[in-house]
């Protein structure tokens, strides 16, 4: 009876330990690059001006993490941002007045986020914002751009509820750099169906809504393109062996293998698919994008992103040069995304012809704009409508294969 | 006549409670419909059953050498030593840095060139094996002797406890970055995959890219390094645990401390060998899990560990063969489950087999009741 009890205890301990082993931290793509910056140097804070004068500068604000969970995307943020900042007052500035930039940390979270907000626009007078890097915190500061009718552009947000109300519309005065979840899964089927296949298997983690979203839309989008979908298997972020599913893999004799997890799923699943005979093409979204990709076992995949820094248009070999020449390293996606969203803004304000927030919303929500990620114009819900790239993991590096338009 | 119906029903109510047949009654359903289940797909594609047996077996044999160290420490102090997973994380670590940082995989190769190459190969990795095991066995071995073994004769409920505070210390000590890491890191392993397909035409090797010709199962040189590792390391324990002075020492333990003690055994000594000797053995499946799933990282202990306690109380803790054939059962299980019901709930099948096997036989398979002791 003893031992009975015992076992009970410990049987309860085990189950109390499994429910508290915490998710695998999961790493958003591109946080890998290390911005090798020096840190620019923060503008200091002019004191705010209560007459408006068409000589003061025109002020915008950055917010980006430069604390917190994720500090590696604030600098490259900020440092993108800047550098389209700086071309702009080399150039003359926008309505022939400088533009000042202000940047404040918003550590990637909810309540720093708000204050950073409200700082600037209360104290600083700016009426333009770029940021926040994550959802979680351009969700509550998109609340008070629009009630505060201050113009908003997230370079990299990807939730949809940043930009869209509660009903779906779209927030008047919120916009976003950078294409939601779908699109990805969306310019991937598209992809496969231009190189030739036919049929293919989804490996998918149902608890993650940023798996679940690109499988989604592969899915749907791969069935409309005339494809097959062979098998469809779920999987947890915990697992490591992923034998019995890839055993089916190699028996449906799927042509691709859609698997848009991260890196680290994608370094398991890539290893044991060589053992168990696979032979359908992998392919996944922009979590592949890390240093960690171990670029043998994803060997032959393809994956979209935002950008390439190989893409060969002019407009991003320029990007990429200047970049390199400021900070001495490559930039990553979220350098991209702010520099084009910082673009995006100062473009509208120009096209606006006034410094007024909501004549610039209208100007941006009908601009077209040639930029590094791609041709970018918005659609109803302020989400850009631009090309996606697809790079290849081949013979231990990761190259630029192809621009896929929506 | 009605007040005797009644009566009459609630003592066959009551008979049924009595005797546990509802509850019997839906674990045999369960059962049947399990085996029903398994049986029409091995009817159906008996070769993609085959496949999956043999997925299953590989998972099995790693769990084994793992509940190996649970069932033995088990058998001797009676506690569950929860931190023996995260010894097992650290025997991967090591590996790991035997492989990448110090390649001890290439030195026969090195030192002596003109070596043949498999032999100096197969030198290499036991080397490494060796030094995973030795670490490992010197950590368990400063962990009993610093957190169990002042705990010998507290309840056993606080020693259990330690042990939970033990595998928490060791994969957040783990996690710093001087340490080992924070971050997933892909393994290197030391050789080069080469996978062999078998059919009625016989064996041959997988080219890469190359399709699985149809009707044949395919088994990969890690699965044959796994079956033959595991089944050399379990015949040495075997070995140890019937043949050598130590291992009657240890069974004279594990069957009675006191008296134990006074035919002049060490008593003291004999269980921090036995703590060592698990923790090799989660050494060397530290190394062969790293392998198979090339990833380490320092919360991977958690659920191997977990998965191979519960293949020890399985087969019967405390039972060494036990251990063996719960470990079978439960990779068998999980790959099962995960290929023929449903992938997200392999875990879930997982522990369920034990809760049931508790209920029906709560000593495990191979288990024997408790002996009441004096």
């Amino acid at each position: 009876m003893k031992s009975r009890v015992l076992l009970s205890f410990v049987l309860l301990v085990t189950l109390v330990l499994a429910a508290c082993q915490p998710a695998a931290p999961t790493e958003a793509p591109a946080a890998e690059q290390p911005t090798k910056a020096p840190a620019a140097e923060q503008p200091t804070e002019a004191p705010a001006a209560e007459q408006p004068a068409s000589t003061e500068p025109i002020k915008i604000a950055m917010l980006v993490p430069l604390s917190g969970p994720v500090p590696t995307f604030g600098v490259s943020t900020r440092d993108g941002g800047m550098l389209a900042v700086e071309e702009w007052n080399a150039k003359g500035g926008v309505l022939g007045r400088k533009i000042e930039a202000v940047v404040e940390d918003s550590q990637c979270t909810p309540d720093p986020a708000v204050n950073a907000a409200n700082k600037v626009i209360d104290t600083d007078k700016v009426k333009y914002i770029v940021g926040e890097t994550c959802s979680s915190a351009s969700i509550p500061v998109s609340e008070i751009a629009e009630e505060k009718g201050i113009v908003q552009i997230s370079p990299t947000s990807t939730n949809p509820t940043v930009t869209t109300k509660a009903d779906g519309t779209a927030k008047k005065f919120v916009f976003r750099a950078c294409f939601i979840d779908p699109f990805q899964g969306l310019a991937m089927a598209k992809f496969a169906t231009e190189k030739g296949y036919k049929t293919a298997f989804i490996m998918l983690d149902q608890g993650n809504d940023y798996v679940r979203g690109l499988a989604e839309a592969f899915e749907k989008s791969f069935t409309e393109l005339g494809g097959k979908i062979v098998g469809k298997e779920t999987y947890t972020s915990q697992d490591t062996d992923f034998s019995a599913i890839l055993t089916k893999v190699a028996e449906s004799k799927a042509e691709v293998l859609y698997l848009p997890d991260y890196y680290n799923i994608v370094n398991l699943v890539g290893a044991q698919a060589k053992e168990k005979g696979v032979t359908a093409v992998m392919m996944g979204g922009d979590g592949w994008d890390s240093a960690d990709l171990d670029l043998k076992a994803a060997d032959g995949g393809f994956f979209s992103n935002h950008y390439s820094p190989e893409d060969t248009r002019p407009i991003v070999q320029d990007w990429v040069k200047n970049y390199n020449a400021k900070f001495g390293s490559t930039p990553d996606a979220l350098a991209t995304l702010a520099y084009d969203a910082t673009n995006i803004l100062l473009a509208s304000i120009e096209k606006a012809g006034v410094d007024d927030p909501v004549k610039v919303a209208e100007a941006m929500a009908s601009i077209e704009w040639e930029g590094v990620s791609g041709k970018i114009t918005f659609d109803e819900q302020h989400n850009p409508i631009k090309s996606a790239a697809v790079l290849q993991v081949k013979d231990g590096k990761v190259s630029f294969v192809a621009s896929v338009a929506p | 006549m009605r007040a005797s119906t009644a009566t009459s029903k609630s003592i066959l109510l009551e008979y049924i409670i009595k005797r546990r047949w509802l509850g019997n009654g839906l674990l045999i359903l369960v059962g049947l419909f399990a085996v029903y289940r398994l049986a029409v797909e091995l009817i159906n594609n008996p070769i993609l059953f085959f496949q999956q047996v043999i997925n299953g077996l590989q998972l099995g044999f790693v769990y084994a050498l793992i509940a190996l160290g649970y069932t033995m420490v088990y058998g001797i102090v009676r506690l569950i030593n929860f931190a023996h997973g995260d010894v097992f994380m650290v025997g991967a670590f090591i590996s790991f840095y035997g492989v990448t940082r110090l390649q001890l995989h290439t030195w026969v190769s090195s030192v002596f060139p003109s070596f043949p190459p498999v032999a100096a190969q197969i030198i290499g990795a036991v080397t490494v094996v060796l030094l995973a095991m030795v670490t490992c066995s010197v950590l368990a071995f400063t962990i009993e002797r610093v957190a169990y073994k002042p705990l010998r004769n507290a309840p056993r409920i606080s020693a259990l406890i330690t042990a939970i505070g033990v595998s928490f210390f060791l994969e957040y000590f783990g996690a710093l970055s001087f340490v080992f890491s924070p971050n997933f890191i892909t393994y290197k392993r030391p050789f080069d995959v080469t996978t062999w397909y078998l059919n009625k035409g016989g064996i041959a090797s997988l080219q890469s890219g190359q399709a699985i010709p149809p009707g044949s199962v395919i088994f990969s040189n890690i699965f044959v390094i796994i079956v033959i590792s595991s089944i050399l390391l379990m015949l040495a324990l075997q070995y140890i645990v019937r043949n050598t002075k130590v291992g009657k020492a240890m069974r004279a333990a594990a069957y009675d401390k006191p008296t134990a003690r006074l035919m002049g055994i060490n008593v003291d000594g004999i269980i921090s060998v036995t703590f060592g000797i698990g923790a090799a053995f989660a050494g060397a499946a530290g190394m062969l899990y790293a392998i198979a799933f090339p990833q380490v990282f320092f919360w991977m202990g958690i659920i191997p560990g977990l998965k191979a306690f519960v293949a020890a109380v399985l087969g019967g803790i405390g039972s060494i063969p036990g251990a063996f054939v719960g470990a079978l059962i439960m990779g068998q299980a999980e790959v099962l489950s995960a290929a023929y019901i449903s992938t997200p709930m392999r875990d879930a099948i997982a522990f369920s087999i034990l809760i049931i096997v508790l209920l029906i036989r709560p000593t495990g398979i191979f288990g024997e009741p408790t002996r009441e002791k004096a």
